[in-house]
C-alpha cells in the first residue's frame, strides 16, 4: 500500500495558496521533492521558503511561475520540471477560482475565466502527465474538484459546471490510464478555509487547508478514486445527489 | 523540447530502480553523433545503454537522453584463421559465439548470461568463471573505435592512445561510445567441456577447493547455499571445468554446431522454460529458497564428484536457463551485492557478510563465488582474491533496511581492502567511496573525463550517484 512517503517527486499546480500550498508543504515534509507551480512568483517563493525552513533542505521545493491559462507552455515546462526533479510520481492540480457573482448576475467573462482555470488548465496539465505516466506504467494524478460538482446550485452556475466538467474529465482519464497502472484521484472538498472562501458566510463543516491536505493525501495514498474531504460529505452528497430536481430547485441550498 | 513519443521507462536489469528517458536507437555512427548533438542542443546528458543487463543503475539516465546501442548488431569482420573478430557494440555475446563456434572459436571471457552486449561488456570490463586465468574481456580486446563526446571518432589499442584504451575499457560509458570492437576469440577443439562438481561443506572448504584447483582448471565457480549456518556456513558446490584437448572429442564437428549448444527448451523435461519463472515465484521467499537450496546441496553430496560433459553454452550461461528469472522475485525486483576481496581478508569478511545477513533477517537467495586477478585498466574492479555475489530480494517493506544493511556490509568490505563492480552495484554512495576516489588511477580517469567531456555530456544515474557530490 503506497504511503505519502513513496511519492519521491511531485508537481503541485496552484501551490501559492490554499489547499495547493498545504498539499505542497505536507508532501515536502514527508520527503517528496515538490515543484511549486502558480501564477504569482512572490507567493510561490514564500511557500518555498517555508518548506526550506521546515525541512532544512533548500532543494526540497522548486519554484516554477506559470499561468494555467497559458496551456501551450505546459509540455515544455513539464519536461523542464521533470528534469529538475529527476522524475515524477505525482501531479496535484489544485488551481481553481470562484469569482463572486450576484444572485442575478450573468457575466460571460467571469464564467470563461472559471472554465479556463478550473477545467482547461486541468486538461493542459493532466493530458501530458497522463501520457507520461502511461509510458512509465505508474504515477498518480490528483485533481482537486469540489462537492460543488455534484449538483448545480443556484449560487454560482459556472463554478458548479466547471467542477462537474472536471469530475467527468478526471473519470474519463482514469478509465483511459488505469490499464497502464496509473491512478487518477478526484478530490471533492466541502468548504475549506482558504482565500477562496474568505469572507463567505454560512460555510458548513468548514475545515482548515492543512486538515484538508492531510486527508486528501491519505485518501489518494490509500488508492481511493474519489475522496470527499472531510469524509462526511460522502453520505451528505449521496443524499443531495438524489434529491429530485423539482424539489432541489425549491430548497435554499 | 524533446519528442514525447521517445519517452520510455528504462529499468535496471534487477528491476529495483527505473527511470524515464528519451530513448534513441541509432543504427550508424552518424546516428550516434546526431544523438550527441541533439542532447547538447536540449541541455540534456546522454546515458549509454547496451543490452541493459547491468543489475543496477549503470545504464539508466533519468530525465535525460538514453543512447541504446542494441540496434548496432553487425559483425564487421571475422577471420576464422586467427580468431579475430570486429563487431559493432550492440552485438551480443550470444550473437558472437553463435557466429564463431562452428569455426572452432569461443569468446575468451563470457558473463553468466549471453544477453550482454559487446559494448557493455567492454565498458564494464566483464569477467567470467576463468578470471584468475585469462583476466577480463579487456585483456582480449585488441582495438576499438570510440566516439568521443566532441563527435570525434578515435581508434585505440595498446599502441594507439594506450591511455584511452586502458581508461575506456572499464570506463562504464563515461568517456565515449564504442562504435566497433576487435576481439581475439579462444580456440576450442570441442563443443563440450569436462565438468567435475565438487561439493563443499563450508566456506573454508569452498575457498580451499577453489585455491587447490587453480592450476588445473580452465573454469571454476562456486554456488553457495546462502542459508547454511554454523559449521555449514558457506557450504555449496564448486564446478570445475576444463576444455577438451585437441583430438579428445572425435565428434567435434558435431558438438561444435550451434544446435548442440542450445539450452534445453524445457526444464526437467516438461516445463517450458518461458513459464518457469512463474513456477519459481511461490518459492522465492525465505522458506522456499531454504528448501530448494537444501535439496540442491543434499543432491550434490549424494551425487558426489561424478564427472560429465556439457556444452560451452550450457556451462557458461546458467543464468539463461530460466528466461526472465528475475520476475520470480516479484514487483520489487532484486539487487546483487558483489564484493571483491583480497585473498588475505576474504574468508573473514565473507563469513561476516553471511552472518550479518542472517542476523538482519536479510538472507540472500543466491551466492556465487569466484577467483580473480588484477588487470591493467584504470577503473578496474579486480583484486588478487575472490568475489562473492549475493542476490537479495527487494520488497516495498524491506527496501530501506536492505540499503542500510548493504551500507553496513560496504564498510566491512572497504575496511578489508575490497572493491565493487559498477555492473552490479545499486547501493554505494559517494561518501562511502571517498578513499577509492582518491586513488591515483581513479584520479587519472576523472582527469581524462574532464578533458574529453568537459560539459559532462555522458552521464548515468550511477555516475551521478557515485561521482558527483551531494546530488540527490
Amino acid at each position: 500500500m503506497p504511503t505519502t512517503a513513496s511519492w519521491r517527486q511531485a508537481i503541485v499546480v496552484g501551490a501559492s495558496s490554499g489547499i495547493g500550498a498545504a498539499v505542497a508543504r505536507r508532501l515536502a515534509e514527508a520527503g517528496t521533492r515538490v515543484a511549486l507551480v502558480a501564477r504569482r512568483p512572490s507567493e510561490l517563493d514564500a511557500v518555498a521558503r517555508a518548506i526550506t525552513e521546515a525541512t532544512g533542505d533548500p532543494a526540497r521545493a522548486l519554484v516554477f511561475p506559470h499561468d494555467v491559462t497559458a496551456g501551450g507552455e505546459v509540455p515544455a515546462l513539464l519536461q523542464r520540471i521533470c528534469h529538475a526533479l529527476g522524475g515524477l510520481d505525482l501531479l496535484v492540480y489544485a488551481a481553481g477560482i470562484m469569482p463572486r457573482i450576484g444572485a442575478d448576475e450573468y457575466d460571460l467573462d467571469k464564467d470563461r475565466a472559471v472554465m479556463e482555470v478550473n477545467v482547461v488548465g486541468a486538461m493542459a496539465w493532466c493530458n501530458p502527465v497522463a501520457d507520461r505516466f502511461a509510458r512509465a506504467g505508474a504515477g498518480t494524478i490528483v485533481g482537486i474538484s469540489s462537492v460543488a460538482g455534484d449538483r448545480g446550485r443556484r449560487g454560482n452556475p459556472a463554478y458548479h459546471a466547471s467542477k462537474a466538467a472536471l469530475d467527468t474529465y478526471l473519470e474519463a482519464v482514469r478509465n483511459r490510464v488505469a490499464r497502464h497502472g496509473v491512478r487518477v484521484v478526484t478530490v471533492k472538498p466541502g468548504p475549506v478555509d482558504t482565500p477562496m472562501t474568505k469572507g463567505m458566510e454560512k460555510l458548513p463543516l468548514l475545515v482548515s487547508a492543512d486538515a484538508a491536505a492531510a486527508e486528501l493525501l491519505a485518501g489518494a495514498a490509500r488508492g481511493h478514486h474519489t475522496v470527499y474531504v472531510p469524509a462526511k460529505w460522502r453520505p451528505i452528497m449521496f443524499v443531495i445527489r438524489h434529491i429530485p430536481s423539482f424539489v432541489f430547485r425549491r430548497l435554499d441550498i | 523540447m524533446l519528442p514525447a513519443e521517445r519517452l520510455e521507462r528504462v529499468s535496471s536489469w534487477g528491476g529495483a530502480t527505473s527511470a524515464m528517458s528519451w530513448v534513441y536507437r541509432p543504427t550508424t555512427v552518424e546516428g550516434m553523433r546526431d544523438v550527441f548533438s541533439l542532447a547538447r542542443a536540449e541541455g540534456r546528458s546522454v546515458g549509454l545503454r547496451g543490452a541493459g543487463q547491468s543489475y543496477g543503475d549503470a545504464a539508466t539516465n533519468a530525465e535525460n537522453v538514453c543512447l541504446d546501442t542494441s540496434r548496432m548488431t553487425r559483425i564487421l569482420d571475422w577471420d576464422p584463421g586467427t580468431g579475430r573478430i570486429r563487431a559493432e557494440p550492440g552485438v551480443s555475446v550470444r550473437q558472437l559465439w553463435q557466429y564463431t563456434i562452428e569455426d572452432g572459436w569461443w569468446p575468451p571471457v563470457v558473463s553468466g548470461t549471453m544477453h550482454v552486449s559487446l559494448g557493455g561488456a567492454a565498458a564494464m570490463n566483464i569477467h567470467g568463471k576463468n578470471n584468475w586465468k585469462v583476466g577480463t574481456i579487456g585483456e582480449h580486446i585488441e582495438a576499438f573505435e570510440l566516439l568521443l563526446p566532441s563527435g570525434e571518432l578515435v581508434r585505440c589499442s595498446r599502441e594507439e592512445r594506450p591511455d584511452l584504451f586502458h581508461a575506456a575499457i572499464g570506463g562504464f560509458g563515461m568517456l565515449g561510445c564504442f562504435t566497433s570492437i576487435t576481439l581475439r576469440m579462444k580456440r576450442v577443439h570441442s563443443g563440450l567441456l569436462e565438468i567435475e562438481p565438487v561439493p563443499v561443506r563450508s566456506l573454508d572448504e569452498m575457498v580451499d577447493t577453489v585455491e587447490g584447483r587453480l592450476a588445473d582448471a580452465d573454469y571454476l565457480v562456486g554456488w553457495m547455499d546462502t542459508f547454511g549456518r554454523g559449521a555449514g556456513l558457506g557450504r555449496g558446490l564448486v564446478h570445475h571445468a576444463n576444455y577438451l584437448p585437441d583430438g579428445e572429442d572425435r565428434c567435434a564437428a558435431q558438438t561444435l554446431r550451434v544446435v548442440n549448444q542450445e539450452l534445453p527448451p524445457t526444464l526437467m523435461g516438461v516445463v517450458p522454460k518461458s513459464m518457469m519463472w512463474a513456477l519459481m515465484r511461490p518459492f522465492t521467499n525465505d522458506p522456499g529458497v531454504r528448501l530448494v537450496n537444501e535439496a540442491k546441496y543434499r543432491m550434490s553430496r549424494f551425487e558426489g564428484h561424478r564427472r560429465y560433459r556439457q556444452s560451452h553454452a550450457g556451462f557458461a550461461f546458467l543464468l539463461d536457463y530460466v528466461p526472465d528469472w528475475k520476475r520470480a522475485y516479484g514487483p520489487g525486483g532484486l539487487i546483487q551485492y558483489q564484493s571483491f576481496l583480497p585473498t588475505e581478508t576474504a574468508r573473514a569478511v565473507y563469513r561476516e557478510i553471511l552472518e550479518r545477513s542472517h542476523r538482519a533477517g536479510l538472507t540472500p537467495y543466491l551466492g556465487v563465488f569466484k577467483r580473480h586477478r588484477m588487470d591493467p585498466f584504470l577503473m578496474t574492479h579486480a583484486v588478487d582474491g575472490y568475489s562473492l555475489a549475493l542476490d537479495f530480494k527487494v520488497t516495498a517493506g524491506n527496501r530501506r533496511r536492505l540499503w542500510e544493511h548493504a551500507a553496513a556490509l560496504t564498510r566491512v568490505v572497504l575496511d578489508a581492502g575490497g572493491r565493487f563492480y559498477f555492473a552490479k552495484d545499486s547501493t554505494l554512495t559517494a561518501p562511502q567511496l571517498e578513499r577509492y576516489l582518491a586513488e591515483e588511477r581513479v584520479q587519472r580517469f576523472l582527469a581524462l573525463k574532464r578533458t574529453l567531456d568537459p560539459d559532462a555530456l555522458l552521464q548515468t544515474d550511477l555516475w551521478r550517484r557515485l561521482f558527483t557530490s551531494k546530488e540527490t
